[in-house]
């Protein structure tokens, strides 16, 4: 496209203004300001103000890819105007907080927002340090854009690697510190005290950051290399070998899930409880958005009746006092577990039922009744000598191992659980989508009525597919039922059925290793990033909303299996290109 | 022997009247086409037959099977498989995977089996694929299959999609404009490829077309429709010459100043 749309002067006031406007925004949210508590190197940079560089390094980085056909002096010229001008809206942002109080609209608009967003300098120097800096950052990210490709990625890898276990430096300590086989190792103890600033929030030290920077960059600047050397060597191995390589990669990769209790602790084993119910769910809607194409949104209906059957089945709490539930025949864990599946299952076949004939949206909006209609049901006043109404059930059973159970902690329990849970679901998901019914699902996703043309049963196969996503979800709330030791009807709102549905659009929708991935991202961090919580909901929008913008296909997009071509044509078969189903997809229009 | 009948079909949309009274019978082993100007309602009879709409009166039936108010994959799988006239394959799928379903009347596994992979499912999806790859080296895609349907060149795709239909066994074929978009070395290609179609499985075809070539090159019968109704049925040479055909092309008149 060589169109010229505007010239780059005014591409980057165009540009620059969005940043002002992003920059002001999170100034005055006063996401800067609680951010600017930690440090990722301590003394160096804190998230805070990482925040403002990253958003003169994108739109720098925007910038000189949008004028890609221009000069490079202009692109870098344009890049730190962007930057300048971003700050500059900050500058008057100081400039008329100074001036007018606007605390009653903007309670974060004080002093010490000020002081922050000038670098604790004071005026004329300090802006004249903003606009400076904001010029710098947009260089930086047009320069980022002038680099080759395969330096471009090591450097973004090395400084995702600095963020991230900056990020998490304090508990990264503490994992270490808890964990008696590292506490008392002294290379450990030496490493940590090399990398990490010790304290609370106090990120990487200088001298860690550089570390960790040349270390990751130049894994990912390896990366390459290495995998053709595998590819390659291993390409030359007869079938076999093959075969047994991966057997030992997937018994390696087994073994440290297994032990990686161990090195986690009490409390990331925790976080990894809650990821893998996340798993679990995404998993079963990725069979039914992402295979089936068929929007449901009242997917966390399932996820409440799988918990609510193992609460009912199991809690000892029975008797109709105030807060009981009349009936309960006190099952043990591993008897109700399978009723809570099946219950699941059968839901799914009956919520399905009268949505067959919709499409798309109507089926959206249909499903998030049925999704609100099941939380509205638990928690009337109805049901409630069955459900307990708002005050939901307590005291469900915990699974035992027998002599096992003993040994393990709580945490350590579920882990294994789950574990062994996700592992079954996996590779149900992987048998279902390689068979005939996952093509059918998928002939559904793609044209429906076609598909029905030529001889796809419509309502078996979807049926089929909303019990099976039901199923699993159904899973994922019984154990998350025993696991969290009381069940209510506010666990189960819109938000989960939307939050999973952001898993498995973030991760890739229809593939599996993105839907994992997408959980570890969406809310693995989250669960690591406490402190941040006020802002949760604010960045799970703004990812989303740049992951569409972005990476519309996901994470980790689901790739076209390739199969052993048995005939070579002369010219050769191209490679499938890489893509998965466009969320457009869903549902036929 | 009439494989497809239809006596007196009527299909409505509200006021407009589609298709009206239209009785149609195809030979078995024939090549049928179907003409007529742009929205005389050739595509809304094939719809008919093929179960995507109802029609207000009339009976269709295939080899004595009665068809209307069946379910499309009830219709599917007595014998009748279709293409499009714009191309509908799916398209984030492979070439392979769109032949694949189009194999669906013939499967049996089912889900328990899928998640077990019993040697009976492990030898169907053994036998589905090697006949996909069959089908897919007959229309001459040989290799191709790995590539997503979207990513195929047009002239691909179409023959993607008869691909797709002969998966199912048909012992109808109905191809909607099969030639739409082609080149004259294309159209002569696909035209023979269709004869070889009747000739080599014996399926018989009904043709919905536009390219005057093709029908007159290889329609045994041929049945004009104009505004929903048949006004001439017979063999091209008669077509050609039929002065309501002429004028329903040509508009009114065109027959008259032509002689």
């Amino acid at each position: 496209m060589t169109t010229k749309h505007s010239s780059p002067f005014v591409t980057a006031l165009r540009l620059g203004a969005i940043a002002g406007g992003i920059a002001v925004l999170l100034s005055l949210m006063g996401m800067v300001e609680t951010f600017n508590q930690r440090d990722i190197v301590q003394g160096v940079i804190s998230v805070g103000i990482l925040l403002l560089v990253a958003i003169s390094v994108i739109f720098g980085a925007t910038t000189a890819r949008t004028l890609s056909e221009t000069q490079v002096s202009v692109r870098l010229g344009a890049s730190a105007l962007v930057g300048a001008v971003g700050e500059l809206f900050l500058v008057g942002l100081v400039l008329l907080g100074q001036q007018v109080n606007l605390r009653p609209v903007f309670p974060n608009a004080s002093p010490e927002l000020w002081a922050l967003l000038q670098f604790g300098l004071s005026a004329p120097q300090s802006y004249l340090a903003m606009l400076g800096f904001g010029a710098v950052c947009g260089i930086l990210g047009a320069g980022l854009t002038l680099l080759s490709r395969r330096f471009r990625g090591p450097v973004i890898v090395g400084v995702m690697a600095v963020f991230m276990i900056g990020l998490l430096e304090d508990l990264i300590g503490i994992t270490i510190a808890s964990n008696p086989m590292f506490a008392s190792s002294q290379a450990v103890a030496a490493a940590k005290k090399f990398l990490l600033a010790g304290g609370v929030e106090t990120g990487l030290t200088k001298a860690g950051a550089v570390a960790v920077f040349l270390v990751a960059a130049v894994v990912a600047f390896l990366w390459p290399f290495l995998r053709r050397v595998a590819r390659s060597r291993t390409q030359s191995m007869t079938a076999g070998r093959q075969h047994t390589l991966a057997l030992v990669f997937y018994g390696v990769f087994v073994v440290i899930l297994l032990i990686l209790p161990q090195f986690l602790g009490p409390y990331l084993t925790d976080v990894s409880n809650s990821v893998m119910i996340f798993t679990l769910m995404a998993l079963g809607l990725n069979i039914v958005v992402g295979f089936a194409g068929l929007l449901d949104l009242g997917y966390v209906a399932f996820f409440a009746i799988g918990a609510y059957t193992m609460g009912v089945l199991t809690t000892t709490a029975v008797g109709g006092e105030s807060g009981q539930i009349v009936w309960g025949p006190g099952l043990s864990f591993w008897a109700a577990l399978p009723f809570a599946v099946l219950f699941s299952f059968s839901a799914g076949v009956l919520l399905g039922i009268p949505v067959l004939r919709m499409r798309g949206d109507y089926l959206a909006i249909v499903t998030l009744g049925f999704g609100e209609i099941v939380r509205i049901l638990a928690l009337s006043d109805a049901l409630k000598p069955n459900t307990g109404g708002s005050q939901g059930i307590v005291e469900p059973a915990i699974p035992t191992l027998g002599r096992l159970t003993a040994s393990l902690s709580t945490q350590q329990l579920y882990y294994y659980l789950l574990l062994a849970c996700v592992g079954l679901v996996i590779f149900i998901a992987i048998r279902l989508r390689d068979s005939r019914q996952g093509r059918s699902w998928m002939a559904v996703r793609e044209d429906e009525d076609v598909a029905q043309a030529m001889g796809v049963r419509l309502v078996s196969t979807k049926l089929l597919a909303f019990a099976s996503g039901a199923a699993m979800a159904g899973l994922a709330g019984a154990v998350f039922a025993s696991k969290v030791g009381s069940i209510y009807p506010h666990s189960f709102d819109l938000l989960k059925s939307i939050n999973v549905l952001a898993i498995v659009i973030v991760g890739g929708m229809g593939s599996i290793p993105g839907v994992i991935l997408g959980s570890l991202v969406l809310f693995g961090l989250p669960e690591l990033l406490r402190e941040f919580s006020e802002y949760r909901y604010f960045v799970f929008g703004a990812v989303l909303v740049a992951m569409m913008l972005i990476r519309p296909e996901g994470l980790w997009p689901s790739a076209k299996r390739k199969q052993e071509l048995h005939e070579a044509l002369g010219s050769g078969s191209e490679p499938a290109p890489e893509t998965a189903v466009s969320p457009g997809g869903a549902g036929s229009a | 022997m009439a494989i497809l009948s239809s006596r007196k079909v009527v299909k409505r949309f509200g006021g407009l009247v589609a298709v009206n009274d239209f009785d149609l019978e195809v030979q078995e082993r024939s090549i049928h086409s179907v003409i007529g100007p742009n929205g005389a309602g050739k595509t809304t009879f094939f719809n008919c037959v093929t179960g995507f709409y109802l029609p207000e009166g009339g009976e269709i039936a295939l080899d004595g099977h009665m068809l209307v108010g069946l379910r499309p994959d009830r219709i599917t799988r007595l014998g009748i498989s279709r293409t499009y006239q714009n191309i509908r394959l799916f398209n984030n799928m492979t070439g392979l995977e769109n032949i694949q379903v189009g194999e669906e009347p013939h499967l049996r596994a089912g889900i328990v089996g899928a998640v077990l992979r019993t040697r009976r499912v492990r030898q169907e999806e053994h036998e589905t694929l090697e006949e996909a790859r069959r089908l897919l080296r007959y229309v001459g895609l040989a290799g191709h299959g790995d590539l997503l349907a979207k990513n195929l060149p047009y002239g691909s795709q179409r023959r993607l999609e008869i691909a797709r239909a002969l998966a199912g066994k048909p012992k109808l074929l109905l191809l909607d404009e099969p030639t739409a978009g082609m080149n004259t070395q294309e159209t002569v290609e696909m035209t023979a490829f269709i004869r070889r179609l009747r000739d080599e499985l014996g399926i018989t075809i009904l043709l919905i077309e536009h390219d005057m070539r093709v029908v007159m090159g290889i329609s045994e019968t041929v049945t004009v429709l104009d505004y929903g109704e048949k006004i001439a049925e017979g063999p091209p040479s008669e077509i050609q010459k039929n002065p309501r055909v002429i004028e329903a092309y040509l508009g009114r008149g065109s027959a008259a100043r032509m002689n």
